[in-house]
């Protein structure tokens, strides 16, 4: 891709295009096109907002239609243009660039290789069957459909399937075999019939297929990209494009609250104070329980320890913390044997020596405790109960809990959040509740401010 | 070493005298016996062949740095650890494993590179040092079903709660051979509450951590944490081929035959209270807790209780008009015996799992594999112990002409299970494939050679 400050050639007229059938490219070669530097920006950041548009709707836990409504408006809003060509063009210079940006560290490629498969996949939803069968070849997938008496021989099973699926119990016709290695999606919420290593993918269902293969050229590309970026094109384009693709994933990502911010520090002795006054429900709720059972498994380890890590707790007091509560349950022997390396490991003292972030609300939403488990969402995970129960001991009831309580039931649980945080605090809070860690520094402002409102009052 | 060789001296003279030889030996675990069983009986060999998946061979088509880049931890007396242990031959495990007598050994996956030499590696950056291969292993343990059994609670298990294990085996055994086409599988007692099962298909092995994470999805039903109280939850008009299987073929019969009076499910309000609360529908749920709250005093035993009120429970919830009523019975079977696992060993090349033939330090139990064809004889009561092992092998003659000392103890059994029913079905598969795959490549070489 040459990036040139004026005039350019279409892709799409010039036939290069990386790899497209209809609408949708493949993203396979990077184009022979010549990009100006705003649009370079501009489309990428168009592209963006897209994609934070659909990792926004798999926080909320949105079902496949919800989410198949909501990329199409989205990509109607950011990425349209009246010309199809041009639209193509955006497409995938936006694409390209943003493979840059998101290329340069795990976190992020994961994070955009999440979200563009999760794209590109209901992208292949709204195209035609011609369209999609143009890709599939494009993909160079070598499955031909189930013959007529392999069909009939599980057609039974299949219908069941189907129908445990909400479809009707009339099969469709054309069907797939595919090892169940090549749609994870589907063997993992049993949409689809297994026999012997096989599984029997319905045409509606393809798309499964042509994601994993996708998903697996992105993959390998970003680290690819990431390689070559490195090693010469950051050096090469440090005055011209460095900057930009800099500036596009902090300006976006915001802040990843691994390092406390403006040197915060929270003592040990200060914790259950600030658990009242401002942790979040979710870690609130895990500081009871390991204040009760002095345990927690290794989901709510990590979920509460990385936040307390952002909070500002110091390594030193960290292994205090969990130490003490630990060695009540497992003796500190076993503790400093099992679990310490683990809290060293958390703040990049062990193993790969990695800082590591705290979790974001869209990360503990997504996450599905099990036996014995304490962390997640209380908004998405608890029972309903349970959730009035814990909020009520927070003080919130009446007609706020109501509204919160609808949230959750419209699945909008940080919505949930947000408005607990307001009724808790008494103050609105606009940007909306995104991370736990946000959450508390929050609190903390507006706990200050009213402290200082009071000292003042008190003096004059 | 010579102190090791006074202590396997003593124990010969021993055997003199059978009778007090086989009192002599203490219950109990210790640093000195386990000597003893790694000096005597872990069975090195079989163990060894298992983890080179036939890549110890001649055939040119074997890699011959497999078994070598395999990781293992060993968890010494004193509680420290010792990671990225790894083993070119037998020998050199075995005798590794004789002077360091870990108190627990782990297998880990196969690396990129000698994980003994990972940090050579590391010097050249890129993350060469990365897991490969691993077998496909799932962990279950009866402490997970703590709420639903009355019997023991936490890390004990008697002959009325183990059956939970038993089902588990069938669930998972038939589905991995049935629907996931695995056929190489081994099932391990975990020593004091659980088990453990490896999938050794090199397909298995192969599977990346997303493939992992959809079977072990797959095969979830219970979730939900400590704070949903309905755990279970049966969406969709009819159930998946495989849950239906399983419920049929397994749950149902288990449930309404075993468990139900085994465990009482029935038998106290603060019981039946707990199933009620599954039930969605308040009015059905008020229906049958006055009615059984009602005959508390009646006449009818515990026994006839249980099974009466789980009939009663069933017909009312069947002439109910809600189709959702009539998936709540089997959304309580599910609940009460559907195997529950610890999903993170699954989803995760890099999980360590306890090897095999290992001792228990808490119960001093043998980790032996287990017959999924058979797993109902299962008891881990009778499982050998690290001093009956040594009772056995002390009142043994040792003039009986045995290739290996664990054949005249009560380990024969489960070391010919893993060598015949396991291992050599195995190792044949190994073999054809090494071969096939290198002579696939030597026709592809061939192909651009006469090109």
């Amino acid at each position: 891709m040459e990036i040139v400050r004026s005039h350019r050639q279409l892709a799409a007229a010039g036939g290069g295009g990386g790899g497209w059938a209809g609408g949708l490219p493949t993203y396979r070669v990077a184009p022979q096109l010549e990009v100006r530097l705003e649009e370079f920006e501009l489309f990428a950041i168009d592209r963006l907002r897209v994609l934070k548009g659909i990792a926004d709707g798999l926080s909320r836990g949105k079902r496949p239609e919800e989410m198949e409504k909501l990329v199409k408006e989205l990509w109607k809003a950011h990425m349209r243009h009246q010309d199809p060509a041009e639209t193509l063009n955006k497409d995938i210079i936006s694409h390209f660039v943003l493979r840059l940006v998101y290329c340069r560290t795990e976190e992020l490629r994961k994070w955009f290789l999440s979200m563009e498969t999760t794209l590109f996949r209901y992208r292949f939803r709204l195209e035609s069957p011609e369209s999609q069968r143009m890709l599939m070849s494009e993909f160079q997938l070598p499955y031909k459909a189930l013959p007529h008496s392999e069909f009939e021989a599980v057609k039974e099973k299949l219908s069941q399937v189907s129908r445990t699926i909400g479809q009707s119990a009339t099969v469709e016709s054309v069907f797939f075999k595919v090892p169940f290695e090549e749609v994870p999606d589907l063997v993992a919420s049993r949409r689809v019939f297994l026999s012997k290593g096989y599984a029997y993918v319905a045409m509606s269902q393809v798309v499964s297929l042509v994601v994993t293969q996708f998903r697996c050229n992105i993959s390998k590309a970003l680290v690819l990209t990431n390689r070559k970026w490195t090693a010469t094109m950051k050096e090469q384009e440090k005055d011209r494009l460095t900057p930009i693709v800099e500036a596009l994933s902090n300006a976006y990502f915001g802040p990843d609250y691994s390092q406390p911010k403006d040197a915060v520090e929270i003592s040990l002795k200060d914790i259950d104070q600030l658990a009242k006054t401002s942790f979040p429900l979710c870690m609130r709720h895990m500081l009871e329980k390991l204040r009760e059972n002095h345990h927690l498994k290794h989901g709510g380890r990590m979920q509460f320890g990385l936040f307390l890590k952002g909070a500002g707790l110091k390594l030193e007091d960290a292994l205090a913390f969990w130490r003490a509560e630990f060695s009540q349950k497992v003796g500190s022997e076993r503790f400093d044997k099992e679990y310490a390396y683990s809290i060293r490991h958390n703040y990049g003292k062990e193993g790969k020596r990695t800082d590591y972030t705290p979790y974001s609300c869209q990360k503990i939403i997504s996450a599905t405790p099990g036996v014995g488990d304490h962390h997640g969402c209380p908004y998405r995970h608890f029972g309903e109960e349970n959730l009035r129960a814990a909020l009520n001991k927070m003080g919130i009831s009446g007609h706020p809990l109501d509204d919160i309580m609808d949230k959750v039931k419209n699945r909008h649980y940080q919505l949930a959040c947000t408005m607990t945080f307001e009724a808790a605090h008494g103050v609105s809070c606009d940007t909306g509740i995104n991370h736990p860690n946000q959450y508390f520094s929050e609190s903390q402002k507006v706990l200050k401010a009213k402290n200082q409102a009071v000292q003042s009052q008190a003096t004059t | 070493m010579a102190r090791e060789d006074d202590k396997v001296e003593a124990m010969e003279i021993d055997g003199e005298h059978q009778q007090a030889a086989t009192t002599a030996v203490l219950d109990g675990f210790n640093a000195d016996y386990l000597r003893i069983y790694y000096g005597k009986l872990f069975p090195y060999g079989d163990f060894f062949k298992w983890l080179s998946y036939g890549n110890d061979g001649k055939h040119p088509g074997c890699d011959q740095s497999y078994v070598g880049r395999r990781e293992f931890s060993f968890t010494l007396e004193n509680d420290i650890y010792l990671r990225f242990q790894s083993f070119d031959s037998v020998a050199e495990m075995e005798s590794s494993i004789k002077e360091k007598c870990p108190f627990k050994i782990d297998i880990g996956p196969v690396y990129s590179v000698d994980p003994a030499k990972r940090h050579a590696y590391a010097q050249s950056g890129n993350n060469v040092f990365v897991p490969v291969e691993r077998e496909l292993i799932f962990d279950i343990d009866i402490s997970d079903y703590d709420d639903v059994r009355y019997c023991c609670s936490g890390a004990d298990v008697c002959m009325d709660c183990w059956p939970l294990m038993t089902i588990a085996i069938k669930i998972l055994d038939a589905s991995l051979r049935d629907d996931f086409g695995f056929n190489h599988i081994l099932w391990v007692y975990s020593g004091r509450r659980g088990v453990h099962c490896w999938v050794c298909d090199s397909r298995a092995r192969r599977l990346n951590n997303e493939q992992r994470a959809a079977i072990a999805d797959y095969f979830r039903v219970y979730k939900g944490g400590e704070n949903t109280m309905k755990k279970v939850s049966l969406t969709g008009a009819v159930l998946h081929p495989f849950l239906a299987r399983s419920y049929t073929d397994v749950l149902k019969g288990f449930f309404e035959d075993k468990l139900l009076i085994s465990q009482q499910l029935f038998a106290s309000e603060e019981r039946y209270q707990k199933i009620i609360d599954l039930i969605p529908d308040e009015n059905v749920a008020s229906e049958l807790h006055d009615k059984w709250q009602g005959n508390r005093r009646s006449s009818i035993s515990k026994e006839d209780a249980n099974a009466t009120r789980w009939e009663q429970l069933k017909s009312t919830l069947q002439s109910g008009k809600h189709k959702v009523l009539r998936r709540c019975i089997e959304e309580i079977v599910f609940s009460y015996t559907y195997p529950r696992l610890d999903m993170e060993v699954s989803k995760h090349m890099n999980h360590l799992l306890k090897a095999p033939f290992c001792i228990h330090p808490k119960t001093g139990r043998v980790c032996v594999p287990i017959d999924p064809d058979n797993c109902d004889d299962f008891d881990p009561m009778t499982v050998p112990t690290l001093s009956q092992l040594l009772g056995e092998l002390n009142a043994a003659d040792l003039h009986t002409d045995s290739e290996n000392d664990w054949e005249r103890t009560s380990l024969d059994k489960s070391v010919r299970y893993f060598r015949t029913s396991f291992l050599q079905p195995l190792l044949k598969a190994c073999k054809e494939e090494i071969e096939s795959s290198y002579n696939a490549k030597l026709q592809q070489s061939k192909n651009s050679l006469t090109w």
